[in-house]
């Protein structure tokens, strides 16, 4: 079960089976999407949440903004979308239409269209209400193709937003918990914050990510395991939003593990800090991003977490759902 | 017989022996020399890897003579594993030298743990016709650093941190003198040509001496007094001093150290100072007066002067006596000091100089420091006395890396490496019939703390020349060490559930074997059924162990926030035996209570657990101690303090059966697993709290209740069984109060008792446990 929690587990899942399977050019940086011929960006993804509506979203919305940010990430601009459909038998209509409405919304916000699809009703108990799967191709109008190999020492690491509240707003929707939920989803489609950035800083902007599963924290192990490099992040500058936190420490959680769906890491070198913050600043959906650190070359292959206190404390893919480690 | 050793008397042998154990560093060879020029035996003596090499020829009554003395009169420090004696023909050589080092070959020599100030030196530094009078360096083959400087083996002024002070002619006349103290001691220096002190003051990038010699001593001593913090050099790494008497300092090195409540040790001068502190036991000034030279936790008197920031929250004081010269002159002109390491928050004692002198520059107003490199961190060792016996909280300085005989079936085959916990981690390496338990290396979440022990690793292999073929972890997969096991190439990995290896240390600290009744209480470990364990009956050996009983587990709400909010145990607790009353805790939380109730209905939320330590979270939140703690085991540690120990009354509580027990490995176990309902201690503490029963007796009604209650299930499983041996281990056996009264009533029904003396039994301990499982299973 705990394949999905987006650390080492999935990790080893998708090295192991598919990897193995599906081996090519393209599929092997294990990237949020592929390029194809260099003109354009290819990409699907699987959307399976509980609850399917929840604060700032549902999972509709959430379909089209995770492919379409998948290609952001890759720095192409969205074309077109399938969605695929996998609803339990017995499914209500009402909440169908209130989903592909949602998905209509989205896509005209991302200016994309959803361009062909297909619905499969499988027996009750089969599945849990609606899967939605949504596959996108994005074209690159820049020369430049981040990535996290284009990472270099010294790059700052910008999050455009707050961390964390699309997961704990997930966690709280659910309903078990005694919580007045005071928080909403990100979910939101970067096609725009993206083309603005690559505008701005050009060749500087050497890797875009969007920290869905797993966080902030997997996804910067992702890049320094790749790149071997280190990212030494300061506590102290990591934007959470009081509710987020709040409910973190009830939960037990480190908000840095814990989901975006509307929120960018961009790795940008240091004469391009500031341009990209300024972007990042004029646009709607990164008004509160912030530099929560850098990248060295040392120690290989770890993020580091500067505490309040001046300590230093390891920030590790998790290798499954995390239990206490204290004795 | 008369008759017999006639006819012998004028026979020539001539011997080849080897030595082994910690017989370098520690004045062995000269002893060797001394003896045989005694003797009249000719030869010679050297170090090599392995140890001490010796040639002797002579009469064969003398070279009896010399074997025996060889051991019983061998130096102090000098810890003899095992000698082999060779019969070699006749060569006719005459007299006996001592031979130059040889390096080769495997290594079996160990390296001698730092030692403090012997009486002979220190009767030289307080002499002013002596020509090290007042100097802070003196040291000779009796005492002095070792461990903390050695860089590699074999041991030589060259393999240390003084390889950069060239002897002086009389230093050198010394060294090479048979017949002195100094014969042949690596660290052997004097003003003229040893290390030198100073008094640095650092401003942002800048540093300035501001004084040396016994002038940068004379600055400190004053700083002190006017209430500085002063970061002090010591064998294994810097302090912080402060006077021990003088609250705004103290109060000011917390707030600028980040350490909110946890205690701080005090030097003193002696004895005599020490006993104006704390009541102190014949045992406990032993302790304090051993060369190791421990911080021992002993009662403090009420009207004691020290501080109340020094110890907030507790009756005990951790105490020690100077172990360097430095020290012995700061103390003698400062009286009692508080001496904690030189560290900020959570991160490792600093001990390299730059480091230092950076890191620690927005807390010490200034440094006494000098040119001595320490090439290892090694933190204090900590000591307290329970059942009656000195147990190890902490073995580091003094100890480290004296190895660990054991009592293994046979030598190992294939060395192993053990990589311990994650806090208070350590590790551990067995090569033939011993253990080398590393000394304290910390919390690896912590960066520095994680390059320690991966390069103390490496250090170790260098040391005592181990090549590990089988490498030992915990089976917690988010465990530092547990990832550091899985990256190492070529070595076969043996996975060591938690407990288990908690009761194989104990039976290893014991030299014993086992099978036996484990008893492991402690915070939390990693359960073979992915859950967190920590409150077990396991019948254990080597080779498996069975799970026997365990306290009835309860939802930990919130993960590793409960472990920090202790009132969150007590609503487990609450909720989990259906309590309606609303004592004092739930209304200093009533806005979270109801949310903390919530979550433990989601298991995702809320991990079950069996923890002896959150069970005594829940009732030192009950009562009213803490509801929030700033280090491991405060809430714990504050429940024994409150506890009357002249109450004798003891909470009831049930023993139910649970599943059949779950077993690894192939001990048989014919009984169903026990279920040890704590959470009727907690009903009972929330009862008596409710008709006003003072806290002093609850709390001890509560460690009664408990201990009855593992008598009974150790009982349970002994009638099972036939086992009549019960080992205590985990680091709820560092409480005192439980400890004892579970060792005495176990005693009075007729089973032994082994509990920890040479390793600690928090996870410090732990890594000797799994080399030893790991040695066993992986032959
Ligand atoms: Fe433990
Ligand atoms: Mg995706
Ligand atoms: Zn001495
Ligand atoms: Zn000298």
């Amino acid at each position: 079960l705990c394949h999905g929690a987006g650390g080492k587990a999935t990790q080893t899942l998708i090295e192991a089976v598919f990897l193995d399977a599906f081996d090519n050019p393209a599929l092997a940086p294990l990237a949020d999407g592929a390029v194809i011929a260099d003109t354009h960006a290819f990409t699907t993804d699987s959307y399976v949440v509980t609850p399917l509506f929840f604060p700032g979203g549902d999972i509709g919305d959430l379909a089209v903004n995770g492919t379409v940010n998948d290609l952001a990430m890759c720095g192409a601009r969205p074309v077109c979308l399938s969605a695929g459909f996998i609803l339990e038998e017995g499914f209500p209509v009402a909440d169908l239409r209130r989903i592909t409405t949602s998905m209509a919304a989205a896509a005209r916000t991302a200016g994309v269209h959803i361009v062909t699809g297909d619905t499969k009703v499988v027996q009750r108990g089969k599945a849990d209400g609606c899967y939605i799967t949504t596959t996108g191709l994005g074209a690159f109008h820049h020369d430049i193709r981040p990535g996290a190999r284009m990472a270099r020492p010294g790059d700052a690491v910008i999050v455009s937003g707050p961390v964390g509240d699309h997961g704990i707003t997930i966690m709280l929707a659910r309903g078990e918990l005694d919580i007045e939920a005071d928080t909403v989803s990100d979910t939101a489609a970067l096609a725009g914050l993206v083309d603005d950035l690559l505008t701005a800083c050009g060749p500087h902007l050497h890797t875009l990510r969007d920290p869905t599963r797993g966080g902030v924290a997997t996804v910067l192990n992702e890049i320094t395991a790749t790149t071997q490099l280190a990212a030494v992040l300061d506590e102290d500058t990591i934007p959470v939003r009081p509710a987020v936190r709040g409910a973190c420490e009830l939960l037990g959680i480190d908000p840095l593990y814990v989901a975006c769906e509307g929120r960018l890491l961009a790795l940008v070198a240091p004469e391009a800090t500031q341009t990209a913050l300024s972007t990042l600043h004029a646009h709607p959906l990164g008004q509160d991003a912030t530099v929560i650190g850098h990248l060295t070359d040392d120690p290989p292959g770890l993020v580091l977490l500067r505490t309040t206190f001046g300590g230093t404390r390891i920030v590790d893919l998790l290798v499954g759902d995390p239990l206490p480690r204290i004795c | 017989m008369p008759g017999k050793a006639h006819s012998v008397s004028t026979e020539r042998v001539r011997l080849r022996i080897r030595v082994e154990g910690i017989v370098q560093g520690v004045g062995f060879r000269p002893h060797v020399y001394t003896l045989a020029r005694r003797l009249d035996l000719a030869g010679w003596v050297g170090n090599d890897p392995k140890g001490v090499f010796i040639e002797v020829e002579g009469l064969r009554a003398a070279l009896d003579l010399f074997l025996g003395d060889l051991k019983g009169e061998a130096p102090p420090l000098a810890v003899i594993d095992r000698v082999a004696t060779t019969v070699l023909p006749l060569t006719g050589d005459r007299g006996f030298h001592i031979a130059d080092s040889v390096q080769d070959g495997s290594r079996r020599t160990s390296v001698s743990p730092d030692f403090g100030t012997c009486d002979d030196c220190l009767a030289e530094l307080f002499d002013p016709a002596d020509r090290r009078y007042r100097y802070p360096f003196v040291n000779c083959v009796n005492c002095g650093p070792r461990f903390t400087i050695v860089t590699r083996v074999p041991y030589d002024r060259s393999t240390t941190t003084m390889a950069r002070f060239p002897m002086c002619g009389e230093c050198a006349r010394e060294f090479a003198d048979p017949a002195d103290r100094r014969f042949h001691a690596q660290p052997t220096c004097c003003p003229d040509c040893g290390p030198v002190l100073s008094y640095t003051v650092v401003d942002g990038a800048d540093r300035q001496v501001l004084a040396q010699g016994e002038a940068a001593l004379q600055r400190a001593v004053t700083a002190v007094r006017t209430g500085l913090i002063v970061a002090v050099k010591g064998l294994g790494g810097y302090h912080l001093a402060v006077g021990a008497e003088d609250e705004p300092a103290v109060r000011r090195l917390r707030d600028l150290k980040h350490r909110e409540a946890k205690p701080f040790a005090v030097m003193v001068a002696d004895l005599a100072a020490a006993r104006t502190l704390a009541g102190l036991t014949s045992e406990a000034e032993r302790l304090l007066a051993d060369p190791r030279r421990p911080i021992v936790l002993v009662p403090r008197h009420a009207e004691a002067l020290t501080a109340p920031s020094v110890a907030p929250g507790t009756g005990e004081i951790g105490l020690m006596l100077p172990y360097t010269p430095l020290h012995h002159l700061l103390l003698r002109e400062t009286g009692p000091i508080v001496l904690t390491s030189g560290n900020i928050s959570d991160e490792p004692i600093a001990f390299k100089d730059a480091e230092a002198l950076n890191g620690l520059s927005s807390v010490a107003d200034a440094f006494l420091t000098h040119d001595r490199p320490i090439h290892i961190r090694t933190d204090d060792s900590v000591v307290r006395i329970v059942a009656g016996r000195a147990t190890p909280l902490r073995r580091s300085r003094g100890y480290a890396p004296e190895p660990l005989a054991l009592s293994l079936q046979r030598p190992v085959r294939r060395a192993v490496l053990a990589c311990g916990g994650e806090l208070k981690s350590t590790f551990c390496m067995v090569q033939g019939d011993r253990a080398f338990l590393s000394h304290h290396i910390g919390d690896l979440e912590n960066y520095e703390t994680l390059v320690a022990f991966t390069e103390g690793i490496e250090h170790f292999q260098r040391l005592f020349g181990v090549v590990p073929e089988v490498v030992a972890h915990d089976l917690h997969p988010e465990y530092l060490s547990t990832k550091y096991a899985a990256e190492l190439a070529d070595v076969e990995l043996a996975g060591v559930q938690h407990h288990h290896a908690h009761i194989a240390s104990c039976l290893a600290d014991n030299r014993e074997r086992g099978p036996v009744i484990g008893v492991a209480y402690d915070g939390l470990g990693y359960g073979t059924d992915g859950t967190l364990w920590g409150g077990e009956l396991l019948i254990a050996d080597f080779t498996g162990y069975v799970r026997v009983g365990s306290l009835t587990p309860v939802p930990l709400p919130g993960g590793e926030a409960a472990i920090r909010h202790p009132w969150r145990m007590a609503a487990a607790y609450l909720a989990e035996m259906d309590l309606t009353h609303t004592p004092p805790v739930q209304h200093r939380h009533a806005a979270d209570w109801d949310r903390v109730r919530a979550l433990l209905k989601t298991p995702a939320h809320s991990p079950p657990t069996t923890s002896a330590g959150r069970l005594f979270d829940a009732v030192a939140a009950l009562l009213d101690l803490h509801d929030t703690v700033a280090y491991e085991g405060q809430a714990a540690i504050a429940l024994e303090q409150t506890a009357d120990p002249t109450e004798t009354g003891a909470y009831p509580a049930h023993i139910a059966r649970g599943d059949p027990p779950s077993c690894n490995g192939n001990l048989p176990y014919p009984g169903p697993s026990l279920l040890l309902n704590g959470g009727e201690l907690v009903r009972a503490v929330v009862e008596d709290r409710r008709t006003g029963t003072p806290p002093e007796a609850v709390a001890a009604r509560f460690h009664n209740g408990l201990a009855a209650l593992t008598v009974a299930a150790c009982l349970r499983v002994h009638e099972a069984s036939g086992l009549t041996t019960v080992a205590l281990s985990g680091g709820v056996f560092q409480n005192r109060l439980l400890t004892d009264r579970l060792t005495d009533a176990l005693r009075r029904h007729g089973l032994q008792v082994l509990t920890h003396h040479r390793v600690p039994p928090n996870d410090g301990g732990l890594s000797l446990g799994q080399a030893v499982i790991a040695a066993r299973r992986h032959p």
